[in-house]
């Protein structure tokens, strides 16, 4: 990916960028889609490129609404679900446990 | 005994009082408003899902409690409600709008799912919404749009459509939204109805699809203010299994939206923010905002006007941080434990990558698209990080707002309901309907969208806000604003919803 003026990156995105984005985010898009989407997209960081207008140097960023601190409880036994209902929605189960493809593809 | 037609009209407080004095039983209320789906969802598709017999049966419970001489479980208890397709429900299908969990039984409830029915609501059914709550219209739900009541060419809003068409088709006296740029309050103005977005943290997540986790809120939906409050009552409150939830009492709604009901708003300060309204607002809507204005006025409150002049990039700054979160967060359908799973291709990533392209729609993809470019090494602190900063901005241009008034008001939306198929071509148009609610949102902060009149025949709403857990006032203000604008114009404005027809 390439950035055409160096400063808030609002060049859009082309066909191959969004193929390559749709593979990290493992979605098999069609050859219409990147084409659709590839116009869509340019429009929409048209205009969120506008953020870049805000000089915001000496702000702190902004996360969350409220101020997140860790929140624990008391480290007492509560129920959680049965095995077979963690597996009811399953795809595919085998002997109590989630079924899934192979893992690693043929040249591992 | 009540006709069954009409107690389809009823507001929830009237039928809680009718069942609570045994005039009518909550079975005879839930057939009631059962026979009404039978009737006109063909039309209005505002649910995705019918609870039918199951929806007698835990209304029969109610009568059998009341029967034996149990005092109400709620005062809400024995009242309809539709649920936003989006919370779990381990009786009910919970698809969230989208073919990637057709057909899913949950195997828990959400904290929202028990907390209403340990209230004795009746819950009627699921309502449709935009797939994952994104989307203002919902077009993008992958079970077919929602009718607007009001004119069913029309859009009824989104992502909560579904809900908010069922008030307004008196389908339901009560829903339940859920709000991450104003998918309850921009369907609320789009149907003539009530929809609050409370305090971030108000309201439990748990068991909530998530869409965008640090924007996402629950809330009421309803076709009166004190039945939101009453709603947001039973709904609300501090819940250990989310890590959001705000441990503090619920704000007293109840009793500010009976006191609003009064009419004094005197002594309130009521901002007008200079930046919402005027340009980019249809002419029918800003005339409602004006004469809503003049209302509250009329009420005794004072008008200030504040400026707020980072809320202009309030939409830029939601679509980089909200993309950023979703790619994230669905990044857990993945076709292993629950869910659609497409058996196409080699290994795991191939069939996650077929399952994904085939179970999530375009409006889908192009966000999670879009995150992952803004999230990715290169562009991170020019997009999210930015959008972080202005987000900062926005909570202190609010601040200094609320340094100023009670609460603030704008339109809450810039158009009232647009045609079907219109915008849905067009992602950048659509994003334009969260203008004016997004900053709540960015901000964590409240909302409400009250019925504000017609434009040209279609309802718009005024949107009232209100600090972190300053929701007592905004109810207070928005309930004084709906009387006195039933009263001026003879009845409250959903009465005027033509009737629907096949």
């Amino acid at each position: 990916m390439s950035s055409t003026d160096g400063s808030a990156d609002t060049s859009g995105l082309t066909r191959d960028e969004v193929a390559h984005l749709a593979r990290l985010a493992r979605l098999a898009v069609t050859d219409d889609e990147l084409d659709v989407f590839a116009g869509q997209l340019e429009v929409i960081l048209g205009a969120v490129a506008g953020v870049g207008e805000v000089a915001a140097d000496d702000i702190p960023p902004m996360s969350h609404a409220v101020p997140l601190e860790n929140v624990f409880r008391a480290d007492e036994r509560r129920p959680g679900l049965s095995q077979q209902q963690a597996l009811a929605g399953a795809p595919a189960a085998e002997d109590g446990r989630f079924r899934v493809p192979q893992i690693l593809g043929e040249e591992a | 005994m009540t006709g069954s037609s009409e107690l389809t009209r009823l507001t929830a407080a009237e039928l809680a009082e009718k069942i609570r004095t045994r005039e009518v039983s909550a079975v005879e209320v839930a057939r009631a408003h059962l026979d009404r789906i039978a009737a006109v969802d063909g039309t209005v598709h505002a649910f995705l899902h019918v609870a039918g017999e199951a929806a007698v049966a835990s209304a029969s419970l109610v009568d059998a409690s009341l029967d034996a001489g149990t005092a109400p479980a709620s005062p809400l208890a024995g009242v309809p409600l539709a649920l936003k397709d989006v919370f779990t429900t381990t009786d009910m299908p919970t698809t969230a709008g989208s073919k990637i969990l057709e057909g899913w039984r949950p195997p828990y409830d959400a904290t929202v799912t028990s907390r209403l029915r340990a209230a004795g609501i009746t819950i009627l059914g699921k309502t449709n919404m935009d797939e994952f709550a994104m989307g203002s219209s919902t077009e993008h739900s992958a079970y077919g749009p929602t009718r607007n009541p009001w004119d069913t060419d029309r859009v009824p809003g989104g992502s909560g459509g579904g809900s908010a068409a069922a008030l307004a088709a008196f389908e339901a006296p009560l829903a339940i939204g859920t709000d991450t740029g104003g998918s309850i309050r921009q369907p609320a103005a789009f149907t003539g109805t009530v929809g609050v977005k409370p305090t971030y943290g108000g309201v439990s997540r748990y068991g909530l699809i998530a869409c965008a986790s640090s924007l996402d809120q629950a809330g009421p939906c309803a076709r009166t203010v004190l039945d939101a409050a009453l709603l947001h009552e039973v709904i609300g409150g501090h819940d250990p299994l989310d890590s959001t939830s705000i441990d503090a009492p619920v704000p007293s709604v109840v009793e500010a939206a009976r006191r609003g009901a009064d009419g004094d708003l005197s002594g309130l300060r009521v901002g007008v923010v200079k930046e919402m309204g005027g340009e980019g607002y249809q002419p029918g809507v800003q005339a409602g905002y004006e004469a809503a204005l003049r209302q509250l006025e009329k009420l005794g409150a004072e008008l200030v006007e504040v400026s707020c002049p980072h809320f202009r990039y309030g939409m830029a700054a939601y679509y980089l941080i909200l993309p950023s979160e979703v790619s994230s967060n669905l990044a857990r359908f993945d076709a292993m434990r629950y869910g659609l799973r497409v058996d196409k291709g080699a290994g795991a990533e191939e069939v996650m990558a077929a399952t994904r392209e085939a179970g999530f729609g375009p409006e889908v993809k192009r966000r999670i698209i879009l995150g992952t470019y803004a999230l990715s090494a290169g562009y991170y602190d020019a997009y999210y990080g930015q959008a972080q900063k202005v987000r900062t901005l926005i909570a202190r241009d609010f601040a200094a707002a609320y340094a100023k008034a009670d609460v603030l008001v704008s339109p809450t939306t810039p158009t009232a309901a647009f045609p079907i198929g219109e915008k849905v071509d067009d992602p950048l148009a659509m994003y334009l309907n969260d203008l004016a609610t997004i900053p709540t949102n960015l901000a964590g902060t409240a909302g409400i969208s009250v019925p504000a009149g017609l434009a040209d025949g279609l309802p718009v709403g005024l949107q009232i806000m209100a600090p972190a857990l300053g929701e007592a006032v905004m109810y207070r203000v928005a309930a004084a604003y709906e009387a006195a604008r039933d009263a001026e114009d003879g009845g409250p404005l959903i009465h005027r919803v033509p009737e629907v027809t096949a």
